[in-house]
């Protein structure tokens, strides 16, 4: 007999979700994700200076604090006609860039890693042993001693000893489905301790351009604020002080413990448990020329798996649904046009929800008629299936060492690795941005920003690439107001409910077939959802409804 | 001569007082509290910090937060009692960003020790059990620290739809329910961030889910460390003095902790001596902005704004707003968004809305933190006066 699961809240992840399963012997037959939080801050966007918009949408998310300030100003830049200076796009590359790396290192480490990683466990590692595994995936290992893995231990065991757990309390430490032996456990959580103190050093290195982490403030529309920094030789070396010091992190922590992680979990990954939809889709990011033209990583899709036949993007191909969402509505419409009010409709008497009826405050947004993931895989399997050099080899010499097949990627360790390929790749060319910002200081050029001013009317697109996936935030503006604002975030491509046809979303499709070993516990559907980045803050939007008093709603 | 000494006794009378309520505390709060994972001293020298390192910062903390420098030790003991006090932090509508904050806070060292010890009971953000095994603990903490654990809150509570647009937790109750149920049984309620302090971004016009702050939202009394983040060294202070004194500091009349949001930012701005010598910068990227200029004329609010960032900074004191040349958007005052904005424009070009209005307005809220402040700025002076005789 099957039976129903509620995890509420998911934790360790921005913001408000619930999962519900339907589970029958163990095995995950069917899944509904939900968002249970609005903030409707579009709807507050409305009749305000566009350039407020990019701080206001900043604060739509703590975590990746700077995503939605960058997509915003592009938007307005988009539809004010402008195009900031040089400097400025090289200065936002490298304030993004640093959002990737500290993103991406807490994710795996804070967020993730209790996923994969037993602690109690690692009480019982063999210091000495570990040293040795640590070498076999790094010549030189960070942080890796004998001595410093005991005083981890020691650490820990006054922890458990106390009784006093705090947020390792109540856990599943000793599931059936965690893999790794002690030793590992031991090094990856020596490194979750260190990259507590590294994810300062990333958050430094934003602040250094950015004014502050989180919520840096020196964007503005046509450039950027931070003019003193960006042309001072002091702060430049500054950041490349601490950038050296994040790549070593990457190089000798991060990459070798996702290496280690695979070793254990590649059955699972073979077995493409946490795939999902299949459909990928990337929007580029990252200019890395004047023109727009070189793309640090590439725009396009891949439907079905399918690498061998890559497909371009079409942006008018992209709806949002409401079918399943707490709103009123129907067709999916374009982001320009997208109209939307809240029609909230609770849970069933069981306090479950309402999965074939409304049940989210997160839209479904679609890529003609599809749901897609998006993200650091979507990213790198577009990347890969276009042939993108540097990338394809990348991957390719990953999985070589790691003895696995290319369709590994299709699965929650794949999700898990790509980011972590991803953060070296990124992490290997932001040197070269400061090169090149320092040769164009060298050369005179000064300028960090270009005139403009708000159109009476307009509208506008920011399509970035940033660490959750692929974002777009449009803009229409009215008597040098905005009158319309909508952004399609990656977390509400991933956490999209059913579409018109029934079909499930990314996170929930990625959930059906998972075998869980202990029903009671959620750790398995904890792995493959985190394996997302969720980011439900971001998620959950509205633009324009027709009044804007709080109406009664009847609630089931 | 007679009245200089009846005064010089009555001070000496209420700091005898004063520290013998704060010694009785400290030892109250010794015996009660839950015992120590780790020794403080033992982790100040893992952590490379050195007794002479600590005595500096605890000097540093005791006067931040106005105190004479006898309550040096004072500090220290609630430093070492630090990681004992149970917290539970609660989410409501919010971004996130203040954990964040927290999570990277690396200065001065010692608070960042503080915040990597502090005593989560309950934290989603970071906790490892999530749905009813993350209920369980929520539960057991309010019910074991009852009357003793400090309730930390980010997010704003949406009281529209009789607070269904939040629900949490496998039973779906509402924010609402979750923030009376929790704050009930707790020693103090803190609010971090301008969200849980004023409702923020989400409250700003026409503020769709009706969302207010948790003391509007619950009718309850609140410590407020406003800022969009805050800067951490303004919660780890607060805490240090509930610790001392089993109370909260002295707030302004927005109950923000005077100690930390007394002063303008306006009057510590390193860019201050252009504004007064009319040196501004015109437009973005102009020569002026090379030259760190005053930012008044492109927007900044400093002028109408309570907090430290200008002398604390963010991010190991790496930089602000208003050195990151943007200026600032007076995110420690309630009601930014709107009062603020157009965020790149000086209030007084204002015109949406009736300027006049606006202006009125944000000089009422500024007169009453103002003379919160000069009483604050009193107590100092007589403190530093105190201090000078003794030497």
């Amino acid at each position: 007999m099957s039976k129903r699961i509620v995890v509420d809240p998911i934790t360790r992840i921005e913001g408000h979700l619930r999962i519900e399963v339907e589970v029958d012997d163990n095995i995950i037959k069917d899944a509904w994700s939900s968002i249970t939080l609005w903030r409707g801050i579009e709807t507050i966007l409305k009749g305000r200076d566009p350039r407020d918009a990019g701080l206001m949408v900043q604060r739509f998310c703590g975590v990746c604090t700077y995503s939605h300030y960058e997509a915003s100003i592009m938007a307005c830049e988009d539809a004010f006609g402008v195009k900031p200076p040089p400097i400025a796009r090289i200065v936002r590359n490298l304030i993004n860039g640093a959002q990737y790396l500290t993103d991406h290192v807490m994710h795996f480490y804070h967020l993730h890693g209790l996923d994969w990683v037993d602690i109690v466990s690692a009480l019982s590692a063999d210091p000495r042993k570990a040293v040795e595994m640590a070498k076999g995936y790094h010549a030189n290992p960070y942080n890796c001693s004998e001595t410093h893995y005991k005083a981890v231990q020691e650490r820990l065991t006054k922890f458990v000893k106390s009784g006093r757990l705090g947020p390792f309390a109540n856990a599943y430490w000793g599931n059936a489905s965690y893999k790794l032996p002690p030793e590992a456990n031991l090094i990856i959580v020596s490194h979750y301790l260190d990259a507590l103190q590294l994810s300062k050093v990333g958050a430094q290195m934003m602040a250094i351009f950015g004014g502050k982490n989180p919520h840096p403030q020196t964007l503005v529309v046509g450039g950027i604020t931070s003019v003193a920094d960006a042309l001072d030789v002091h702060r430049i070396g500054e950041y490349l002080f601490r950038l050296k010091e994040f790549k070593n992190f990457v190089d000798t922590a991060y990459i070798p413990d996702v290496l280690i992680a695979a070793t254990y979990y590649k059955d699972e990954g073979a077995a493409g448990i946490g795939a999902g939809v299949k459909n990928y889709l990337a929007y580029g990011g990252f200019e890395l020329d004047d023109d727009g033209h070189t793309l640090l990583f590439p725009r396009g899709l891949v439907r079905a798996g399918d690498i061998a036949n890559p497909l371009a993007l079409d942006e008018k191909k992209i709806t949002e649904e409401v079918y399943h969402s707490w709103y009123k509505g129907g067709e999916g419409l374009h982001p320009y046009e997208g109209k939307t009010e809240p029609n909230y409709t609770g849970f069933d008497s069981n306090t479950h929800l309402k999965g074939d009826e409304k049940y989210s405050w997160c839209k479904s947004p679609q890529y003609d008629g599809q749901p897609y993931e998006v993200g650091p895989l979507a990213r790198f399997i577009v990347a890969y299936a276009q042939g993108h050099t540097e990338i394809k080899g990348l991957v390719d010499n990953t999985l070589k060492a790691a003895g696995l097949p290319v369709t590994v990627l299709f699965s929650t360790l794949g999700r898990t690795a790509a980011r972590a390929l991803e953060t070296k790749y990124l992490g290997d060319h932001m040197e070269e941005w400061i090169n090149d910002l320092v040769t164009r200081i060298k050369g005179g050029d000064t300028r960090t920003w270009t005139r403009c001013d708000v159109p009476d009317k307009g509208e506008g697109r920011g399509m970035v690439e940033v660490p959750r996936g692929a974002l777009g935030h449009w803009v229409k503006i009215d008597n040098k107001v905005i009158s319309n604002y909508q952004a399609v975030v990656p977390s509400t491509w991933n956490c999209a409910p059913r579409n018109k046809a029934g079909k499930r979303g990314p996170y929930e499709e990625s959930l059906i077939g998972t075998k869980m070993a202990n029903v009671d516990q959620p750790l398995e559907i904890l792995r493959t959802i985190h394996s997302f980045d969720p980011c439900m803050a971001c998620a959950v939007h509205i633009i324009d409804p027709k009044t804007n008093e709080v109406k009664e709603y009847k609630v089931a | 001569m007679g009245k200089q000494s009846n005064y010089e006794d009555t001070i000496s009378r209420q700091y005898r007082e004063l520290m013998e309520h704060c010694k009785g505390h400290l030892e109250k709060m010794d015996q009660t509290l839950p015992e120590p994972v780790e020794d403080f001293q033992t982790l100040l020298q893992e952590r490379g910090i050195s007794r002479r390192s600590f005595i500096k910062w605890t000097s540093m903390t005791t006067a931040a937060l106005m105190l004479s420098p006898i309550f040096r030790p004072m500090v220290a003991k609630a430093a070492e009692q630090f990681s004992r006090l149970p917290v539970v932090w609660l989410h409501f509508a919010e971004c996130t960003g203040c954990s964040e904050a927290l999570l990277r806070s690396s200065y001065p060292n010692v608070d960042s020790i503080l915040l990597d010890t502090i005593s989560l009971e309950y934290h989603e953000t970071l906790m490892a059990a999530a749905g009813h095994q993350a209920e369980e603990n929520l539960e057991k903490a309010v019910k074991d620290f009852a009357g003793k654990f400090v309730c930390v809150i980010e997010g704003a509570l949406p009281k529209g739809m009789n607070g269904k647009y939040l629900t949490l937790g496998p039973k779906g109750k509402t924010g609402l329910e979750i923030a009376k149920e929790v704050t009930s049984k707790a020693a103090a309620v803190i609010c971090i961030g301008s969200c849980s302090s004023f409702g923020n971004v989400q409250a700003a016009k026409p503020n769709p889910t009706d969302a207010a702050g948790i003391g509007d939202a619950l009718g309850i009394k609140t410590v407020n460390i406003a800022g969009c983040p805050p800067n951490p060294a303004n919660f780890t202070g607060t805490l240090l003095h509930f610790l001392m004194f089993g109370a909260l500091p002295p707030l302004d009349s927005l109950g923000r902790p005077i100690w930390a949001y007394g002063k303008r930012i306006h009057d510590f701005c390193e860019r201050r001596p252009h504004y007064d010598a009319g040196e501004y910068v015109e437009e973005w990227g102009d020569s002026g902005a090379q030259r760190g200029w005053c930012l008044y004329k492109v927007g900044c609010k400093g002028p109408y704004t309570f907090a430290n960032c200008s002398k604390v900074r963010f991010n190991d004191g790496i930089s602000w707003p208003v050195m990151g040349g943007h200026g600032c958007m007076g995110c420690t005052e309630p009601g930014f968004w709107d009062t603020m904005a157009p965020l790149e424009k000086p209030i007084a070009d204002k015109t949406i809305g009736g300027g006049e209005k606006t202006v009125d307005k944000i000089g009422a809220v500024l007169t009453g933190v103002t003379v919160a402040g000069i009483a604050a700025h009193a107590g100092l002076s007589a403190l530093k006066h105190r201090g000078q005789d003794k030497e």
